[in-house]
């Protein structure tokens, strides 16, 4: 096999391992580590890679696993994610976590934290609220407080204190991470072709469970690999995804959209891992204050986030031109307020910037793409025919 | 069905209330004669008392949403909205609220809302409001916004560094913004005169909605419970008015319990109390009465709510505080239902079950509503775990008519009702066997 196709492999064994044997691995390697999983969308991973924890992505359980037990704890209206994940808690895959952390992005999330705390599920189950007040004397005093609570819950885990040097390092080490990220979606944008976007998803996905050590020289190589000229280009039109930052949608819906002539040359399936958008100041005496720094104005867009002065829309017009787009594909969750509430504003703004789009929802576990295959078809046919 | 067209049967107090609310209406219809200014806010950690003393008018959303749906005009306003854009699946309370707007923005009097001056988004326990109004923001360009992030108690109660946070952001950021549409300066005097007339009704209302653990109770804590908490929960906190309506209507509940008697029903007082319930979940709107009356009419009565604490859950001891506003405000919006973790809400749900001794608790699932339906049914396990009552599910959305199922309501109900009485009987049996 080639040096990508063994990567692949390997990271999709890991990435959509329901079970996270490689982090459990990682856990029982030594007996001052942590696991702790978290939710979509964001969280910064350095301030748990710094007391020798590792931060795993708890992304749903997708068309891998089937829902029995979750189904009974959720109305038929509430979105899939939650489901999965507590099915996955009452089945004991996740029995070797030692905490959980929900980001503050719906009230699904909000009060799956409650859920994980009356089923009494690891240490500690911490609902991480994210500022809305980007002031650094207010929200960023506050998201420091949020911070220092999720390293304190850690230390009563492994008893290991957070040290500047060490934050320091994390810091460091998740600064390449996303360089390396930024650089596979910076070829991409050139060479769609080179790697398509079920390939660069798995990829990405698999960095959410195993460490930043390892996936850093695995990214390495993938970009090494793609520098160079592979794979054949097509007459395909170039899209935008938007909306699919919490539950994911199932790999066989990215490669229809691919399939039916869409090169994906950006997308928020993986958002959290590109969230802060430049290097984080890794060399400071106050890394908790580089983090927060980077949280309160390095941020990328997203519908969890107050879009004070900044709107979404004219952000999201600005990615589609940076990546000489043709389009854009709203793809959302069913039932997931956040994106579905934001997308008549933002299909208005690309309707005044002349960018053609269209939309469609999935679930996590759809198994039917004909649909969208044919709509993501006819969306690009139209473009390269009539644009 | 046929309750349509029969006149409701109301309580003096009930007249008192539509007097109010019709003199509110009226006066947010002449601003543009009057030259007030309208700040648009919501009902979960409202900050009326201080939107008041800049002498501001609040217009609450939510509250014309609900109205909408009562005077069934929200299904076409939701389809208006959905037209735009909006998918079928997301919170019918923004859609009708939007397509409300679109539609000329009459309110539920029948005169026209004027448009806001302020969008003032303080929100408390629910992330949806957050979206609401970044649309309303796109929709009323220009208008400032002051945003006052509410911080979830997430550990089961409100830190002094959340006060902190929120009382910075009142500061620094929602104060000055009032301060510059009103056109007056913070006047923190006024605020705190205000708060001891908050407090003087949330007392009241404390008294009202705990005369439910009279047998028979004599106000029904859901269904007419929604009446009780108008005033308080929206324009009127702070103000002598409200102290009054609710001086009244506590008067009124002490002569039922007096004179022994049940909750006044659209069709006159309930003659005979069978089951007590505890109700989760907001009401549907769009077919109140119809499904008001599937409880009546079985003599179920709701001795206790989460949905008459989304405003403020005074049972458990808060008071809006004179003597330090601004922080009293800060716990204030912390301390609504919806901000309180699953496990707080379980304790709470829990408390009401032994103290108001109901014989079951019952689920009002809404489709639109994340904030209280997520974990819901993990509640529900919860409760008949620890108390050992029945507990019932049924499902409902807010505004939109589409998802309320009169039929399938009736029949799981009209079970649930049966089983409550069975329940009984065996029971009855066992306490006689005892002695």
């Amino acid at each position: 096999m080639n040096p990508l196709n063994n990567i692949l492999t390997y990271c999709n064994e890991v990435a959509f391992d329901m079970n996270f044997t490689k982090a459990k691995q990682w856990k029982a390697a030594a007996t001052d580590r942590a696991l702790i999983g978290f939710l979509p969308i964001y969280f910064p991973r350095e301030i748990t890679h710094a007391v020798n924890g590792l931060a795993v992505g708890l992304l749903g359980v997708g068309d891998r696993k089937q829902i029995i037990k979750g189904d009974a704890y959720y109305q038929s209206y509430i979105c899939h994610l939650p489901r999965g994940i507590i099915e996955l808690a009452l089945d004991n895959s996740l029995d070797a976590f030692d905490g959980f952390i929900f980001p503050s992005i719906c009230d699904c999330v909000r009060n799956l934290s409650g859920m994980f705390k009356l089923a009494e599920k690891g240490k500690f189950q911490r609902y991480f609220d994210y500022p809305q007040n980007f002031d650094a004397l207010i929200g960023g005093v506050f998201y420091g407080q949020e911070l220092n609570k999720i390293i304190e819950d850690t230390y009563q885990v492994n008893g290991v204190k957070l040290t500047t040097e060490n934050l320091n390092h994390s810091i460091a080490l998740y600064n390449t991470n996303r360089k390396l990220i930024r650089e596979i979606y910076n070829i991409r944008q050139e060479y769609p072709w080179r790697l398509s976007a079920v390939d660069t998803y798995t990829i990405l996905r698999a960095g959410l469970v195993i460490p930043v050590e390892e996936h850093n020289p695995m990214l390495e190589e993938v970009v090494e690999i793609i520098s160079e000229e592979r794979g054949e280009p097509m007459d395909n039109i170039r899209v935008v995804i938007t909306g699919s930052f919490c539950e994911q949608p199932p790999l066989g819906l990215i490669k229809s959209i691919e399939m039916a002539g869409c090169y994906i040359v950006d997308d928020d399936f993986m958002l959290g891992s590109r969230w802060i958008q430049g290097d984080i100041d890794a060399h400071t005496e106050d890394p908790l204050g580089a983090l927060t720094h980077a949280y309160l104005t390095d941020s990328t867009f997203s519908s969890a986030m107050y879009d004070v002065g900044n709107p979404k829309g004219k952000r999201l017009v600005s990615l589609v031109r940076d990546r000489n787009a043709d389009g854009v594909i709203f793809s959302a969750a069913s039932f997931c307020d956040p994106a579905l509430l934001d997308r008549p504003e933002l299909q208005k703004t690309c309707d005044e910037a002349g960018i053609p789009h269209i939309n469609f929802q999935y679930h996590e576990n759809t198994g039917q793409f004909k649909v969208i295959k044919e709509q993501a078809g006819t969306f690009s046919d139209s473009i390269k025919l009539w644009a | 069905m046929s309750t349509q067209t029969k006149e409701a049967i109301k309580e003096k107090s009930m007249i008192i209330q539509k007097d109010m609310l019709a003199r509110q209406f009226h006066e947010l219809s002449i601003t543009k004669e009057t030259g007030k200014k309208v700040v648009y806010t919501f009902v979960p950690g409202n900050l009326t008392e201080l939107i008041l003393s800049f002498d501001m008018l609040p217009v609450y959303p939510e509250i014309n949403a609900l109205q909408s749906g009562m005077r069934k005009k929200s299904a076409s306003y939701i389809k208006e909205a959905e037209k735009m854009g909006f998918s079928e699946d997301v919170c019918t309370y923004v859609k009708c609220d939007i397509g409300m707007m679109l539609n000329g923005n009459i309110g539920p009097t029948g005169e026209k809302l004027p448009p806001p001056d302020l969008l003032l988004l303080s929100y408390t326990g629910c992330f949806t409001f957050m979206k609401w109004f970044e649309n309303l923001e796109h929709l009323y360009p220009g208008v400032p916004v002051a945003m006052l992030h509410t911080p979830y108690q997430e550990d089961g109660r409100i830190t002094p560094d959340q006060v902190e946070y929120m009382v910075k952001q009142l500061k620094e950021d929602v104060i000055p913004k009032m301060e510059k549409v009103s056109g007056k300066k913070f006047d923190e005097e006024r605020l705190a005169k205000m708060m001891v007339n908050s407090a003087k009704a949330e007392d009241l209302l404390v008294r009202i909605l705990a005369s439910a653990k009279h047998r028979p109770s004599p106000i029904d804590a859901y269904f007419a419970g929604v009446y009780y908490i108008g005033p308080i929960f929206t324009a009127f906190r702070g103000t002598e008015e409200a102290v009054e309506y609710y001086t009244e209507l506590y008067d009124e509940v002490m002569e039922r319990v007096r004179l022994g008697l049940g909750p006044v029903t659209p069709e006159g007082e309930m003659k005979e109390e069978k089951f007590r319930l505890v109700v989760e979940g907001p009401p549907n709107w769009t077919n109140f009465r119809e499904f008001w009356k599937i409880f009546y009419d079985a003599g179920a009565v709701i001795v206790a709510s989460s949905y008459t604490k989304v405003g403020g859950v005074y049972d458990l001891g808060f008071r809006h505080d004179s003597t330090e506003p601004l922080e009293s405000l800060a716990k204030y919006c912390m301390g609504c239902y919806t901000n309180m973790n699953l496990p707080q809400r379980v304790d709470l749900l829990a408390g009401y079950v032994k103290d108001f001794k109901a014989d079951g608790f019952l689920i009002n699932s809404i489709k639109s509503c994340n904030s209280f339906s997520a974990g819901q049914l993990m509640i529900m396990r919860e409760i008949e775990h620890r108390m050992e009552v029945p507990v019932g599910f049924i499902e409902s959305d807010l505004v939109d008519p589409r998802y309320f199922s009169y039929a399938n309501i009736k029949n799981r109900l009209e079970s649930y009702f049966q089983m409550l009485g069975q329940r009984k009987i065996i029971m009855e049996q066992e306490t006689e066997k005892i002695f």
